[in-house]
């Protein structure tokens, strides 16, 4: 019994001076950790997609939390998830509008020519080094995936030969832009409605040859709303920077070629089958 | 012809395609092409700054008058190929698929020279007046890199040159262009080869020709002693003529990797463009018009003919009888590292060494599995790199490894491609994977 007391009261002693030693080493060894950070990297959404500039979203916190960056600029959260890390820091959102990525290019099978039979890897920028790759435009979608592959977030798809963006999946952290060998990809303000389809420079009697949905530079919309397009050449361009352009002036400017209109509103093909099946 | 007479010279690796076709027009003499109406020059015709076009629609233009001057030290002019109109500038197809802008010139049939520079004689005129001359007359390498001659004969002085090395080994199968011309036109390949030695002040000359062509052989060694020119025979092996490769059964030194043949002492030339270096030299003609091949099992009389450039393809198919069948691939140069077209309308340039047909049941359409190291073509490459390896960490997007393996070495020759039994697009990888890694290299 006595042994038994024995070691009790000495391990107890031994526990307690541990406990003494762990307790003042945590007090000289001390991390300051700024709660801040790791309040607002939940707020994030934690993909790691870089679109920001920042190694990854922790980074990205702390240069908030610093006072570097502010938090809008983060392309990938939410209105409300802005604001709330806004709210809970105590300053400004700032930051830019949300943009999305557009493929401006409508050159599927359907309405481009394919010249040459391509037997290679399937892979865009591979098939770009080749005569320009197989389809007949050189400068239109390869849709071979490469963007879709980059897609941290699953937002491209290539449907029957053209990579199309889902625009309530995508971010517009820039990853598929960076990748386009043929530089199709454009960052738009994701609530421009309206975009040109077609990102050729060559003549338009040249691109009607290979493809029915060129932009053939023939002006129309330009006359219709001369504010908010470009021409430069053969190839139209909306400008962003001028309000959006309405149903009506688009209806007006009547694209012969059908390539200035809205982004088809797409959904996964998965998610469609599963709509009409269920 | 005893080919033992010969040191019979050759590097590692490589492949000898089986049936090389040469045979279809390696006795056709090269005939000259008549005059068309019109020509389509492609502007940007060398490696290096494009040229700046000087002519304007409506402008008249005599034969071998500059069109166009140099946008640069690594650039050349371009002349007219015949006397004319300069009808347009316009975009037209290019080799590489994408559209390349041209001077359309329509002949006035009368073909007359405008005013030519004096001839030289090479043997007493200052090798800065003889490089000068090669600068203005627009040559470059027409074995198909189109690399302005006159740069690579204006080493830096810290690089001492002890050899000049003519490339007359033609190893790609089914050209027959450099063949014909050693054979019928040495004396010009021995003076050209004697103008880039005295520019370069290098007596060490030599041509190497692969020991297919004996009669080319022959004919080259009836005269070069007088140019102090040797003749070295060659295996019949691909890549033969690709430059490092060409050095290193010449002389036995390598080029240090990512190093130019310069860095080993050599200059290496192929025998047309020291053809077009006499006749800038010896008679102040300017480069517009060079021998191209026009072969394949798809066309109906292969041949060697003497091209102005900007003919178009279409015509010198045309000229060869046409087609015998629909061709089922059109290649400009040869099979190996040729360039698959996709239009007639393409027009010759001054690298376009050959123009090759061949039917469909000749192409065959591979499906590409996965590599199964074998390693064949560890033996087959001629840089003694890893193909395989690369090309799988290249489709892996893992582009450091495959840096580190010395991707950038590569010469793009293909025996890898051609050798390889689960017929992997390797050479595609490559491309792909070069690409990559100088966009990156670019950004830092």
């Amino acid at each position: 019994m006595a042994l038994f007391i024995v070691a009790a009261l000495a391990m107890t002693v031994v526990g307690l001076l541990l406990g003494c030693v762990i307790g003042l080493f945590a007090k000289i060894f001390r991390v300051e950790t700024d709660q801040r950070i790791e309040l607002v990297t939940e707020l994030l959404p934690n993909a790691n997609c870089g679109g920001c500039g920042k190694a990854g979203c922790a980074d990205f916190a702390k240069s908030v939390v610093e006072g570097e960056n502010p938090p809008g600029k983060c392309p990938v959260s939410s209105r409300e998830a802005i604001s709330a890390i806004a709210r809970a820091l105590g300053i400004e959102a700032g930051g830019e509008f949300k943009q999305v990525a557009v493929v401006t290019c409508s050159g599927d099978h359907s309405k481009m020519k394919t010249e040459v039979r391509y037997n290679g890897v399937t892979d865009c920028v591979s098939a770009s080094l080749i005569a320009g790759g197989p389809k007949g435009c050189a400068y239109g979608c390869l849709g071979m995936s490469s963007c879709s592959r980059a897609c941290p977030f699953g937002a491209i798809e290539i449907r029957n030969g053209l990579a199309v963006v889902h625009s309530d999946l995508c971010v517009g952290c820039g990853k598929c832009v960076a990748t386009c060998p043929r530089g199709l990809i454009k960052l738009v303000p994701a609530d421009a409605p309206y975009h040109v389809f077609c990102n050729s420079p060559e003549k338009g009697p040249a691109k009607k040859k290979v493809c029915d949905s060129p932009c053939i530079g023939c002006r129309k919309c330009l006359k219709a709303m001369p504010e908010k397009m470009t021409v430069t050449g053969f190839l139209a361009k909306v400008n962003y920077s001028a309000p959006a352009p309405t149903a009506e002036e688009i209806a007006a400017a009547a694209c012969p070629t059908g390539c200035l209109r809205a982004a088809l509103p797409v959904k996964k093909e998965q998610e469609v089958s599963e709509v009409v099946n269920g | 012809m005893d080919e033992m007479e010969f040191k019979v010279a050759t590097f590692k690796g490589g492949v000898h395609p089986s049936g090389d076709g040469k045979n279809l027009s390696s006795g056709a003499a090269v005939q000259t092409a008549p005059l068309q109406s019109e020509y389509r020059v492609i502007i940007p015709q060398n490696i290096g700054a494009p040229p700046k076009v000087i002519v304007t629609p409506g402008q008249l233009v005599k034969k071998g008058e500059k069109i166009a001057e140099p946008g640069g030290f690594v650039s050349v002019p371009l002349h007219a190929p015949t006397s004319g109109k300069v009808e347009a500038l316009e975009d037209v197809p290019g080799p590489m698929g994408v559209s390349v802008p041209a001077v359309r010139i329509s002949a006035d049939g009368e073909d007359a020279w405008g005013e030519l520079p004096p001839p030289m004689d090479w043997k007493t005129a200052a090798p800065d007046e003889l490089k000068k001359r090669i600068a203005d007359s627009g040559i470059v390498g027409m074995g198909g890199a189109a690399f302005p001659t006159h740069v690579k004969l204006s080493p830096p002085p810290d690089k001492k040159i002890d050899y000049l090395i003519l490339n007359g080994a033609e190893c790609e199968p089914y050209l027959t262009a450099d063949h014909r011309l050693m054979l019928e036109d040495p004396e010009s390949v021995l003076a050209g080869a004697a103008i880039c030695g005295r520019i370069l002040g290098v007596k060490n000359i030599y041509i190497g020709v692969e020991v297919n062509k004996t009669d080319a052989i022959q004919a080259l060694l009836a005269k070069a002693g007088a140019y102090g020119v040797q003749i070295v025979g060659l295996k019949v092996r691909y890549p033969q003529g690709a430059e490092k490769q060409l050095i290193y059964a010449i002389t036995r030194r390598k080029v240090p990797a990512g190093g130019l043949p310069m860095d080993a002492g050599c200059v290496v030339q192929n025998v047309g463009t020291a053809a077009a270096c006499a006749a800038a030299v010896l008679r102040g003609e300017p480069l517009i018009e060079r021998i191209t091949t026009v072969t394949g099992e798809a066309i109906r009389h292969p041949g060697n003919w003497r091209f102005r450039l900007g003919t178009p393809v279409r015509t010198a198919i045309e000229l060869a009888g046409g087609v015998t069948c629909e061709p089922g691939k059109a290649i400009l140069g040869g099979p190996m590292m040729g360039f698959a077209q996709k239009s007639f309308d393409v027009t010759i340039m001054k690298n376009t060494s050959g123009i090759l047909l061949l039917p469909p049941e000749m192409v065959r359409q591979y499906e590409s599995t996965g590599c199964i190291r074998c390693g064949r073509c560890l033996s087959a490459c001629a840089m003694n790199l890893n193909p395989g390896a690369l090309a799988t960490a290249i489709e892996s997007e893992k582009f450091d490894i495959a840096a580190n393996n010395h991707l950038m070495d590569c010469i793009e020759c293909g025996s890898c491609a051609y050798i390889c039994p689960a017929h992997r697009p390797l050479v595609q990888h490559f491309r792909r994977g070069k690409a990559e890694i100088r966009k990156r290299a670019k950004k830092n």
